[in-house]
């Protein structure tokens, strides 16, 4: 699993950037435009190219068999003043979608400019006209100073991080508890606890669990960074370079030269955003985010490794966990779906609350903590979680010491119940 | 010689049974000592008592004298009676684990390890998963790591059973010489014929409560119930005339005019009364006492108690 990971989470990105990079066929097209409007005007790319003739479609086929063409596009009637131009493509193999879109494209630009210069209408003007409108929050401070925020970017991280904790605890607590039930089932657990006491041994199950999950995990990060990275830069270089010119040229076509005028309609689709949103990172005090981040996961991970490592004591095989496990992914799965509503509302009393409460704070926190909680609710929220780690520790100690020497009987709540008051 | 083990009054209970009642041992050191008792009399919860895997509700646990302490814990060996390994782990390293968990040191454990592994003839396992191994194989492992740190109490939970009879020699070999080297050894188990064989002390406990301690030789000779097998060569007719009054018989076994009797004396009769009433009746071809076997005390006293137990709550 721990290289087996990162080529999973990489290959999640880089599949669908060689799925779309796939359509590497050359195709010459040639374009019958009985209109004119088209001639001498479609760009080529680096696989599409375009030839314009004027012979009959019949003639054309012939060619379309035994080259050198791949497709006919024949261009009739008059697309200027249709509601829908229809241009018809002829093919003996079919090209790919992104083909189709790349001609689509093309040609729409092109009719675009064309209808406007028949109306004698000034493309900058309607750019000018269609300016987006981009709501910038500005956050102010205890000392009276702004700070630029975004309320999206903070769901995002607020959102990532949750999410990381969710997961992480669930992957590891449930290997924390198959572990307990595999000490179980091979018996060694009488040997391991007549060396250590039983509340060592489960401390060190999950504290050992949780340096393998933070070892998998930097590694995760690392591995699947540098997989993605590698593959995207080395194998699909050339393509990116090519979709980056695509792109660009569809865009000079789009504004026709024009919008270098207007900085501010680049906008959307700009790298700036990415550093805009790499500001706003910063805004939101990353120190913060990180550290609070790194708390909740242990913490959270602690907890629930501990009720985990509970339920694997008291039963003698997974199967039967279904019963015990219940209330203790109930908790999880519920803070998972408040987490989604806190985003909307991070100062509701529900989210006041859920991200208190020690079985749900951790998820629910991580949500709300981008929108400025309260000190002393952030402080409440820690002391209450980590109270909540001791006392489920204690809880799943008394039972586990119980549990992992009894075989073969199927305990119930109630019997639970009686061996946390049994005399050490 | 003072006691290694001495447990005071021990009694101890789960939800709605009694597991040990005011069970009081004494164990004294260099002696291999057997916890007899059927199934479910209480056995494991006395072992797990002295693991100090559960504490006991009342009653006290001395260690050499000093009240039973976490750090007694790398003194003590224990194989328990359900056991079992990491199975995905490789011998070797799992060895060393445990050794290392018992107090040793990296080298020390390495250097015992291989001395014992290659005693056992079982070098070869050193890098082999738990899993591959058959069951015997994990057994000789599982033996290997209860003794490695030379504890002063080995305390064996039915040792021998999953063991082959020439891996049981072997074990009991292993047992015998750790006793010479000063190890004191609680050996559990239900089967008698090795008790007699090994064992210089017993207790036995039956339904939570001690029923019987001592040494096997005590036991046995306070158990003797004057039953003598006479084996003659001659009249068996007058034989009978000549004891009847003073025995009873209990098996007689004829072989043409060779008589081998088994009886009990009755009264004040003495061993040699019953040899002057043979000599006119034949020849004597052997002579001896029968005492009873462990395993004979083990069922007597038992359902003796039983019925005792039956009897008293007829009264009631």
């Amino acid at each position: 699993m721990t290289i087996l990971g990162p080529l999973l989470m990489a290959g999640v990105f880089v599949v669908p950037i060689w799925l779309a990079m796939r359509d590497k066929t050359d195709h010459r097209i040639l374009v019958l435009d009985k209109t004119g409007i088209f001639i001498d005007k479609l760009p080529d790319s680096k696989t599409i190219k375009f030839t314009y003739g004027a012979e009959s479609l019949p003639s054309a086929k012939a060619k379309l068999k035994d080259g050198p063409f791949d497709l006919i596009m024949v261009i009739a009637g008059d697309p200027i003043n249709a509601d829908r131009a229809e241009p018809f493509l002829y093919y003996v193999k079919q090209p790919g979608m992104s083909t189709e879109q790349y001609i689509s494209n093309s040609m729409e630009n092109i009719l675009f400019d064309y209808r406007l210069q028949g109306d004698s209408i000034d493309v900058s003007k309607i750019d000018r006209a269609r300016r987006p409108v981009e709501i910038q929050t500005i956050k102010v401070t205890q000392e009276g100073k702004d700070e630029k925020t975004n309320t999206d970017t903070n769901m995002i991280v607020g959102f990532v991080c949750a999410i990381i904790i969710y997961f992480m605890i669930f992957l590891y607590g449930s290997q924390v508890m198959r572990g307990v039930i595999e000490e179980k089932t091979n018996r060694i657990v009488e040997v391991m606890i007549s060396s250590v006491k039983p509340f060592q041994l489960m401390l060190g199950k999950i504290v050992g669990i949780a340096l393998v999950g933070l070892t998998q995990f930097i590694l995760w990060i690392l591995l699947t960074f540098l997989i993605q990275s590698t593959v995207v830069n080395v194998m699909f270089k050339d393509q990116l370079a090519d979709v980056a010119k695509q792109n660009a040229q569809v865009e000079k076509v789009n504004r026709n030269d024009l919008s270098a005028n207007i900085p501010s309609m680049k906008k959307v689709k700009s790298p700036n955003e990415v550093i805009e949103r790499i500001n706003e990172f910063q805004n939101i005090d990353i120190t913060k985010i990180l550290i609070c981040f790194a708390f909740y996961f242990l913490f959270g991970y602690l907890l629930y490794a501990a009720l985990f490592a509970g339920i694997g004591s008291a039963v003698d095989s997974e199967a039967d966990t279904q019963q015990f496990i219940l209330p203790v992914t109930v908790p999880l799965i519920a803070s998972f779906i408040i987490a989604q509503a806190v985003a909307t509302d991070p100062d509701s009393g529900m989210a006041q609350f859920f991200s208190i409460f020690p079985l749900t704070s951790p998820i629910v926190m991580m949500v709300r903590l981008p929108f400025d909680v309260p000190v002393w609710e952030l402080l409440l929220s820690m002391v209450l979680l980590v109270l909540g780690f001791l006392f489920f520790t204690w809880l799943a100690g008394r039972i586990y010491r119980t549990g992992i020497l009894m075989y073969g009987k199927k305990a119930g709540w109630k019997e639970i119940g009686k061996w946390l008051f049994y005399k050490g | 010689m003072n006691p290694i083990i001495e447990v005071k009054h021990i009694h101890k209970q789960y939800a709605n049974h009694v597991a040990l009642d005011d069970v009081s041992l004494a164990i004294a050191p260099q002696k291999i000592f057997g916890l007899l008792g059927p199934n479910g009399a209480g056995k494991t919860s006395l072992i797990r008592i002295i693991n100090q895997i559960t504490g006991p509700d009342k009653g006290e646990v001395f260690f050499q004298g000093a009240r039973l302490s976490p750090e007694h814990v790398d003194y003590i060996g224990y194989l328990p009676e359900e056991r079992g390994l990491y199975k995905k782990m490789a011998v070797g390293e799992q060895a060393m684990y445990l050794a290392q968990l018992k107090g040793l040191k990296k080298n020390d454990a390495k250097v015992r390890l291989k001395e014992w592994f290659r005693k056992f003839e079982i070098d070869s396992w050193w890098d082999k998963k738990i899993e591959e191994l058959s069951k015997g194989m994990q057994q000789k492992v599982q033996f290997i790591v209860t003794v490695l740190h030379e504890p002063k109490l080995l305390i064996l939970d039915e040792p021998f059973s999953g063991f082959d009879p020439i891996n049981a020699q072997l074990i009991k070999k292993e047992i015998l010489e750790l006793r010479e080297k000063g190890a004191t050894i609680i050996f559990s188990t239900h089967n008698m014929g090795s008790v007699e064989e090994l064992c210089d002390d017993i207790a036995l406990i039956n339904k939570s409560k001690k029923l019987l301690d001592g040494s096997v030789k005590e036991i046995r000779k306070a158990f003797r119930s004057s039953i003598y097998n006479i084996t003659f060569k001659g009249n068996l007719l007058g034989f009978t005339n000549a004891v009847w009054a003073g025995a009873e018989f209990l098996e007689k076994k004829s072989d043409d005019d060779v008589h081998t009797v088994t009886l009990k004396l009755l009264r004040q009769n003495k061993p040699n009364d019953l040899l002057q009433a043979v000599l006119n009746s034949g020849e004597i071809l052997s002579f001896q006492e029968v005492i009873p076997s462990m395993n004979d005390i083990f069922i007597s006293v038992v359902e003796q108690r039983q019925t005792a137990n039956t009897q008293s709550s007829f009264t009631e």
